[in-house]
């Protein structure tokens, strides 16, 4: 699974850890988190992401 | 007016005593736009004012210095209350540098014409030694916006803090210890609120790194400076970072005929049988800056609205697009409403407002059909009283 870094403010979403304060259980894919989830740290959707290529 | 912060660094901005309105955030306090002027073997400026400002800003500053002395031009944040400036400044000073990271550059050249402007772009960790001292850059995303960042002068033990700690308040005075502190307080409180709730977590982390530093001095883009008074205002920001809870109810409606209005008396009647701070507003007669400061760090919430053409009232529907954005968290509450025959609109669409807030929801919307029976008030009064012992539980 790859991580995923938030154009806006740099904020990165690592699947390991997912974002629990969000209701998004570790382990769950980027792909797999709902449309409407925002970036904890800014607030923007997930189209504002982009894959961090390894 | 004390306009100096140590030897050689003063306070150049400019005192805005009738500004009312920050995009809805209504500052009745007017505000000061601050920016600072760094004096040693070369010279910086850190920060610009409002645009309208720009002139008696340079008069400030040629009282000091002459402008073509001036080496660097410090941009902490390209919001235009800060920003406007820049381009008077630039034009007046040939031999300055401006000096931002990298997303500010992007973003002050989407505001401004920026041709030939010198760029001296810096990022985290970045510094430039003026000589005696030296400006240290510090990456402070989301605090208020993607570029945001903080400059210290670990010489001084100085920090310019930009939009953090910062108050939207007119005064004569420049300095902390010379105004009221439950005043001042008040006011970043509301700063905060109205500002920068949503970025609890970038603010939270960039404390983390503020604490690591040596601090005498706090030097915000608005309001006054803090030098006696740190250690309450990092206190009060550690509670606001996560809007922790106090032992407090807040309880705000619009209503068409006063049915909704019986009902939010009724249940701040409830929360009053709990001995706990509560509050009542009525979004029509309160303006939302003041709502919203009260949402901070209450512990439960009651909204109410009157069904108006199957949808909500206007004024509670703009409270209430206010307080999404500002993403208040840690809160409880529920909806509540009168309505005449429509069951879209009123509290069941306030309470789906709520939930879309992340509110934890501890009842169903309350409907009233026209106006409160006695058991419907029984219901209010009992809602009310639950609020109540949920605050209570803050204590």
């Amino acid at each position: 699974m790859k991580k995923y870094i938030c154009d806006v403010c740099g904020w990165i979403y690592d699947p390991e850890t997912g974002d629990p304060d969000s209701g998004i259980a570790p382990g769950t894919a980027f792909e797999d988190i709902p449309d409407d989830w925002e970036c904890p740290e800014c607030g923007v959707g997930k189209d504002d992401f982009s894959v961090i290529e390894d | 007016m004390n306009t100096t912060l140590k030897e050689g660094i003063n306070w150049v901005g400019y005192i805005d005593w009738t500004v009312r309105d920050f995009h809805g955030y209504k500052t009745e306090s007017g505000s000061t736009y601050n920016a600072y002027l760094v004096q040693d073997e070369k010279t910086a400026v850190i920060d610009a004012v409002k645009a309208p400002y720009v002139d008696k800003y340079l008069e400030r500053i040629k009282a000091l210095v002459p402008l073509d002395k001036i080496s660097y031009v410090v941009c902490n944040h390209a919001e235009p209350d800060h920003s406007g400036g820049l381009p008077g400044i630039m034009a007046a000073c040939s031999q300055a540098e401006l000096v931002c990271n990298a997303k500010c550059k992007t973003a002050l050249e989407k505001h401004y014409n920026t041709t030939g402007w010198k760029w001296h772009i810096v990022a985290d960790g970045d510094s430039i030694s003026l000589g005696k001292r030296t400006l240290v850059f510090i990456d402070t995303p989301m605090v208020h916006w993607p570029e945001s960042m903080f400059t210290y002068l670990p010489e001084e033990k100085l920090l310019f803090s930009m939009d953090a700690f910062g108050q939207h308040y007119a005064s004569a005075f420049r300095f902390d210890d010379e105004e009221p502190l439950d005043v001042i307080l008040q006011e970043a409180k509301t700063y905060y609120a109205n500002i920068v709730m949503l970025y609890g977590r970038p603010i939270a982390q960039t404390m983390e790194r503020a604490a690591e530093l040596q601090i005498e001095m706090i030097a915000p883009s608005h309001g006054v400076i803090w030098r006696s008074h740190i250690k309450e205002v990092f206190e009060a920001y550690q509670k606001w970072v996560v809007c922790k809870p106090e032992p407090k109810v807040v309880v705000l409606y619009g209503s068409m005929w006063g049915a909704t209005e019986e009902m939010a008396r009724t249940i701040l009647e409830g929360a009053q049988e709990c001995d706990v701070e509560a509050r009542l507003y009525d979004v029509d007669s309160t303006h939302m800056t003041r709502i919203v400061t009260d949402i901070l760090d209450c512990a439960a919430v009651a909204v109410g609205s009157s069904t108006l053409n199957n949808t909500i009232l206007p004024s509670v529907a703009g409270v209430m697009c206010y307080i999404r954005g500002l993403r208040p968290t840690q809160k409880k509450g529920f909806a509540f409403g009168s309505y005449g025959w429509s069951k879209a609109g009123g509290a069941n669409e306030v309470g789906r407002m709520m939930e879309e807030m992340k509110i934890e929801i501890i009842q169903e919307p309350i409907r009233a059909q026209y106006k409160s029976t006695p058991e419907q008030l029984k219901v209010c009064r009992d809602a009310g009283r639950e609020l109540g012992r949920i605050a209570e539980s803050y204590k």
